[in-house]
């Protein structure tokens, strides 16, 4: 794992409400709470490597409104996959309830996005708008960890090599200086 | 001074006549005799409020508000924080009774909505009696606290960032025995601002041409998910209300200008859409949940 070496950064998301908005707030509502929130976020990844792979933990939030998943999921990433953005960054969000994952996934579909989610305990799941090809490759980096050496060696066909570049190309998996692949997953917990 | 007598029971089905003889006493002080009301349930207090403030802002003078002659009723209006509310808004002849606390059908009192702050404030508010409320009154998962919260959020932004005016909120636990011989949760949401049409106007009254009006504008934003918003991925709230209204198999209905447009189950006999209702500014939306039945799995 030579060329994908990260430091991790953690980010909580219940703390940053409290520290970024109101220190008496518990719940991710309102579109202004999770713009600042993002924000937060945002302004905590200058100070990260470039390129850097953050965990958006969710743990902590019991109610996460659609107005919120739109900022701190869909603009978030959105910021991110833009030729504009300030830096490169990849996401995993953890921590992700049952109940977070339809206003996560709502707001997702509606911008033709995807994520890499994690609840606890469990594996992480890709959701959004994905394609079949696109989920069955991210499925295999996710099971294997990393790929090393000549990507074309480990996907037979075509489609299966364009699924794995558009999922280099929307940052639900790290492509490496030196033609590794690598899972989000596998990144954070190398960290 | 103009006289508006309210109906014995001042719920979701008489706020018409209410708004409408709101809307024709707008050339002097009005007094709302209220002495022959003996129910009241969310949307008779929110739109009682709205009326009032809207007659208070026109004439420049409160309202005079003559309260019932029923103690219970009375005292209704004062679990759900009805009196603590009106305050400013209309003189009350004679003396209302203090605010209570502690009725447990009582899940969230009328509560303003002006800022972001209020919002989290309603959904702090909810977190503890909306569990027992939701799963031991209306049999539902422990877990749909959740969903409530974001739907009550979602509702109450739709005051903040479309109406663009002051609202109020209000939700309280029914036993509809005798009407759908079910416990139902009624939720109130209510404002004075710009309305559906008002809100889309810039965006989409081009489109329409000579059909835009509040009923086309109403359709537009409820049924086609159209918002004000330029970037088709913000204000789509009201979709993700409906949706989740629907799997509790409730009624959701927004008024809004001169029409209403709803979302009718099978136990309720609302029109789907009414237009030429008496003209009214902002938008009521009322949502009632009804109690999960063994038939529902």
């Amino acid at each position: 794992m030579a060329d994908a070496a990260f430091d991790p950064v953690r980010i909580d998301v219940a703390t940053l409400v409290q520290k970024s908005v109101a220190s008496l707030y518990s719940h991710l509502v309102t579109r202004p709470t999770g713009r600042a929130v993002r924000l937060a976020i945002e302004s905590q990844l200058l100070e990260a490597g470039d390129p850097s792979v953050s965990v958006i933990d969710f743990s902590e939030v019991t109610i996460l409104d659609y107005s919120c998943a739109d900022e701190v999921v869909a603009r978030l990433l959105k910021a991110y996959l833009d030729d504009a953005r300030p830096r490169d960054a990849f996401f995993l969000f953890r921590g992700v309830r049952e109940w977070h994952r339809e206003p996560i996934e709502v707001v997702l579909e509606r911008q033709g996005l995807a994520a890499v989610v994690q609840s606890a305990e469990a594996d992480p799941q890709l959701v959004g708008t994905v394609t079949e090809e696109e989920r069955t490759v991210w499925g295999e980096i996710e099971r294997r960890g990393h790929i090393h050496g000549t990507v074309s060696d480990a996907f037979d066909g075509d489609d299966a090599r364009a699924a794995l570049a558009r999922l280099v190309e929307r940052r639900l998996v790290f492509s490496g200086p030196a033609g590794g692949v690598h899972s989000l997953r596998a990144l954070v917990d190398a960290g | 001074m103009n006289v508006i007598p309210l109906p014995a029971g001042l719920e979701r089905r008489s706020v018409d006549d209410l708004f409408e003889a709101a809307a024709g006493a707008v050339d002097g002080k009005a007094l709302f005799d209220a002495r022959h009301v003996r129910f009241v349930d969310p949307n008779g207090t929110v739109a009682l409020l709205a009326a009032g403030r809207f007659l208070a802002d026109r004439t420049g003078t409160l309202p005079r508000l003559q309260l019932p002659e029923s103690a219970d009723a009375q005292s209704y209006m004062a679990r759900i924080g009805f009196f603590r509310a009106a305050e400013g808004i209309f003189e009350f002849a004679g003396k209302p009774p203090r605010s209570g606390e502690g009725d447990s059908n009582v899940l969230l009192q009328i509560t303003p909505i002006t800022r972001n702050a209020d919002v989290h404030e309603v959904v702090d508010r909810v977190q503890s009696a909306a569990g027992a409320i939701l799963s031991n009154t209306l049999g539902y998962p422990l877990t749909s606290v959740v969903p409530f919260s974001v739907i009550l959020s979602e509702v109450c932004q739709n005051v903040l960032e479309h109406a663009e005016a002051p609202g109020w909120v209000a939700a309280q636990s029914y036993n509809w025995q005798k009407r759908i011989g079910r416990h139902v949760l009624v939720i109130s949401v209510g404002d004075l601002g710009r309305g559906f049409r008002g809100s889309l106007q810039d965006e989409h009254s081009a489109r329409f041409g000579e059909r835009w009006n509040d009923a086309t504008a109403l359709e537009a934003a409820f049924i086609h998910g159209l918002t004000r918003f330029p970037d088709s991925h913000r204000g789509q709230g009201i979709q993700q209300i409906r949706k989740q209204v629907r799997r509790w198999n409730g009624a959701i209905s927004i008024r809004s200008g001169t029409a209403r447009i709803a979302d009718v189950p099978d136990w309720d006999d609302t029109p789907p859409l009414q237009d030429h209702l008496a003209d009214f500014p902002g938008a009521q939306i009322s949502m009632i949940l009804p109690a999960k039945e063994p038939s529902d799995g």
